[in-house]
This record gives C-alpha cells, structure tokens and sequence, in this order.
C-alpha cells in the first residue's frame, strides 16, 4: 500500500493536478472579476466585489499557509518521504494569493497611493502586521528553488524556511485584529496553527540529540534526499 | 394584523418590479422617463408616503438588492449576506413598541397605532456604516420627534434609550455573534428630537424587510450606521447617558455619539474615504455624513473626545 501511495506521490501527474486545484480558487475568482470590469456587475461578489475579494484572497492566503505547514506532519505521520516535494507548491500559492490580496488593498482601497499605504502600516496594527506577514514570504518565495537550497547550503535554506511559521502567525493575527467582534473564523485558523506547531514542538522535544546529529550533517553535507526539487 | 390597507391599485402593480428595483438604470434612461419612475417608487403600498425635501442631490440611490443583502444584523449573523437568509422567518407580528420612563403618558403602541403616529414620509438618506461602507436609501417613516411628543418627555428627560427585540429562539446566531443582545442604543434628546432622526417602517415604498430592521428601526444619518437600532420594542426617556451595544463591546472604538467625522478615525482604519456600494473607488466621507445642519447640536464639543 506504501508503495502503491508513493508511486502516486511520485507521479508528476499528481502534481499536475495539484496544481490545477490550487489554482481553482483564482479560476473561481476570475470570471466574476471580469464581469465586473467589463460591466459594472457582478452578483457572485455580492454588494461589496472589493471587500469581497480582499477577504478571499485574504482567506485563501491563510489557508494555504496552514496547507503547507501540514505537509511535514503528514510526512512523518504515514512516514511518507515523497510528500516533501509537495511543500514548495502550497507555499507559492500562498505567496501568489497573498500578491492578490496586497494588489487589491493597494489598487481598490489606498487607489495607487504609497503615503496613504505606509501611512496605514504605520499606524494600523492589523495592517501593520499584515505586512510583516506578508514581508517575510517574500525570501521565502525567492528562495524557493533548488538553486537557492544548494546555494544557501540545507540547513541555512531551512532556518530561513522556517519563517512560515511566523507568517502564518502573523495572518492569524492580522484576521483576528481585523473582525469586530465574531472572532470564530480567525480562532479557528489560530486553532490549526497551534495544533501544527505544537506537533513540530513535541518532534523537535522528542529528539534532541538525533536533530542536532542530523543538522550537523546536513550543515557539511545537502541531504539531497529531502531537497524539494 | 395587517398594516392600513392599500388603496386599490399599488404602483407596484402596475410597474414591473424589475423596473422599480433597478430604478438606477432606468432613471438615467432619460428624462421623460424619470417622471414615471417617481411614480414607480410606490408610496402606495404603505398608505401614501408623501415624498419629502430630504434627498441626496444626484446620488445614486442603492439598489434594493444590495440594501437588502447586505447586512449588519447581528441577532440573524455576522456575515453580511446572512441576515437575508436568517431573518426570512421573522415574526414581526404582532408588534408592540413600549414607551416609557421619564414621560407624562408612557404608551404601548401596537403596529396600527404606530403607523398613525404621523403621516408617512418618504426619505432619501445616506447610511454610512462605521466598517467605510455606504449607501442611499429611501426609507419611509415619520419624525421621532412626532412619537416623543405624544408621550410628553418629562424635564428629567435627557437621553432616549432603544431596545432591540432579542429572541434566542428566533435568533440563534446571536450567540456567536460576540456583542451583548438585547441590542441597545441611545440618543441625547436634542438630537433624538432633530427633525433628521426618523423611525422607519419601510423602504422602497413598501414595509421593511426583516433584514432591515422590521417593522420599525431608528435612522439617525448623521451618525455611524449602528446607531440606527432596528426592530424596535422599547423607547425609554432617562436622566443619565444610556449604555450602548458597541460602545459595551470596545469603548475605545465606538463612543457613544458616532458622528460620522472623516477627521476621527476608528482606531484600526480610517473614516476618511468610505466605498459607495456599487462604486468600485472610495469616495471621500463628508463631515456628519453631509448633514451640516446638525452641526449646531455639537457646538463647543470636542469631537475628538465625544467620538
């Protein structure tokens, strides 16, 4: 059954359609769009199309995030040592729906202007960290391929990977600073990301000597087994 | 219980309700047609509204969809487009409205009476929410003012307090939606008998819809859309500042006078510019929401304090 499961997991159709369905949420998004550029109206987007498609995307950048940060779990739950190379994928779909996001607050809601954008960075919190967010998935997107891994040497690439954590932290509380007064949705993300973490926490206390064994010999030499490619 | 029977015809029997609901593009079909689409408006189906001075210049009225499906009731959920789906079942008769506290004649009105307070009007408002948003609506109503005299305010009378109807049973989203229900707001008198400050009972030209605050809510448009109470059931005059939902919820977010003040921000985003539903840039957010003439209620105050 492993076997058969890592056949699947190795076949680059099953990334292929990955692929597709991460990108369904933007596919969903699109046809509404252009309906509303082209004709003013848009009933799929609801009264408010900008509100509605800064929380979307907003929504889906989240989400992602918490994708990504179950692949490693899932790796090692079911021993799995295939679904490393499906990381670097959910990752860059967060980065691509959180562009989406920062493009739609920046062109609908601050209408182009960059004082009125760090001006609300600077005096919002939500917005504040939102940003920092969304700062630190930009290195992380750049340095997203094989090359950047060799370069970096593993164990750097990783350190620096691990600053999903705190963008995905960041979203949670940007959403959770952003709601009124209903803060069910924003919880239940924070949830999510607090039962991820704490797995990694538990691994990482389980196993100290072995981890610090395996950095060392990561540092000298690139475990090429574990590279995303 | 039925609301005063319409005449004969409704207008809206003879208008297709396609056209009056999309008034907007039909009014900027031409001239010659505007007349006619006056007419569409209705006013008949609540008696005959007459229509009134108070409109918006050449502000697009919203479309009743979007007065309709988009929504903060929190009592029917948090989302936007729940309450429409939430609050179809609604039991909004039999009505009662009790008024009572500081007056000479506390009164009980029930949904006949309270249509026969004041003759109808029809109004065109903006309603300007406190999350930036915006709108235009024609509500129907009558002055709350024409409601306190008939109750005579005593001279401890200093504030008007609103009660929102709160029914677990019938509102099972209020549990989650993270304020306190009952849903409670206040006015000082002055401002609670500005002729501005309007209990309605309908918009386009027929009843409310459940989602909007059936059958009757406050609209104060000078100030941030929460101040506007809907589905009322109690009006009490007091001696003391009432205490107010929002206010309740974050004091440092919500006062309790919420004038609308481009130069007051919330402190989590500004209310400089606001989104006129159905324009995809802001706009800039006027000072009381446009209506200046209330400035006068204010004079002396800091509005930085009293947000």
């Amino acid at each position: 059954m492993s076997t058969f499961l890592g056949k699947i997991l190795g076949s680059r159709w099953t990334k292929a359609i990955l692929f597709l369905a991460c990108l369904v949420p933007f596919l969903l998004l699109l046809w509404p769009f252009w309906k509303l550029v082209t004709t003013g109206n848009a009933p799929e987007l609801g009264a408010n199309p900008v509100e509605y498609i800064t929380h979307y995307t907003g929504t889906w950048t989240i989400r992602f995030l918490l994708i990504t940060l179950c692949i490693t779990p899932l790796r090692k739950i079911f021993n799995q040592p295939k679904l490393a190379r499906y990381r670097r994928m959910p990752g860059l779909f967060a980065f691509f729906y959180v562009c989406l996001h920062f493009m739609t607050w920046f062109i609908l809601d601050k209408s182009f202007s960059l004082s009125d954008m760090w001006a609300d960075v600077l005096k919002r919190r939500f917005i504040t960290v939102g940003m920092l967010g969304f700062a630190m998935l930009l290195p992380l997107a750049i340095t997203s391929t094989a090359g950047w891994v060799r370069r970096l040497g593993f164990a750097k690439w990783q350190r620096l990977h691990r600053l999903i954590y705190f963008a995905a932290l960041a979203g949670v509380i940007h959403y959770y600073w952003l709601v009124k007064s209903d803060v069910r949705l924003p919880l239940m993300y924070g949830s999510i990301l607090a039962v991820l973490m704490l797995y990694r926490f538990f691994i990482w206390k389980q196993a100290p000597v072995k981890r610090g064994a395996a950095e060392r010999a990561a540092a000298t030499t690139p475990n090429t087994a574990s590279l995303p490619d | 219980m039925l609301i005063r029977k319409p005449a004969d015809l409704r207008s809206s029997d003879l208008t297709p309700k396609q056209l009056y609901v999309n008034r907007r593009s039909f009014l900027t079909g031409s001239l010659a047609l505007g007349a006619l689409a006056g007419a569409a408006r209705g006013g008949m189906k609540l008696s005959d509204a007459k229509k009134t001075a108070y409109n918006v210049g050449d502000e697009k009225i919203t479309p009743l969809e979007d007065i309709t499906h988009y929504n903060n009731f929190y009592e029917f959920g948090t989302g936007k487009d729940e309450p429409a789906e939430n609050a179809k079942n609604f039991r909004t008769s039999p009505w009662t409205l009790k008024v009572e506290g500081e007056v000479a004649k506390p009164k009980t009105f029930d949904q006949d009476s309270l249509m026969k307070i004041a003759p109808l009007e029809e109004r065109i408002y903006r309603h300007r929410c406190v999350e930036a948003w915006s709108i235009v609506v024609p509500w129907t109503g009558f002055p709350l003012a024409a409601l306190l005299s008939q109750v005579e305010p005593t001279s401890k009378a200093k504030y008007v307090a609103f009660e929102s109807y709160y029914d677990p049973k019938q509102m099972p989203r209020g549990r989650w939606a993270g304020i306190q229900f009952p849903y409670v707001e206040g006015l000082r008198l002055d401002e609670a008998m500005h002729p501005l400050t309007l209990l309605a009972v309908g918009l386009y030209g027929e009843t409310l819809p459940n989602q909007d605050g059936a059958p009757i809510r406050l609209v104060v448009p000078w100030k941030y859309g929460y101040k506007s109470a809907k589905s009322l059931v109690k009006i009490r005059l007091v001696e003391k500042q009432p205490p107010t939902t929002w206010n309740l919820s974050a004091p440092n977010e919500y006062g309790f006078y919420s004038n609308v003040n481009p130069k007051v921000d919330h402190p989590r985003w500004s209310q400089a510019k606001e989104r006129r539903l159905g324009e995809l840039f802001k706009r800039d957010t006027l000072m009381f929401n446009g209506y200046s003439e209330v400035a006068s209620l204010y004079a002396g105050m800091d509005l930085r304090k009293n947000y």
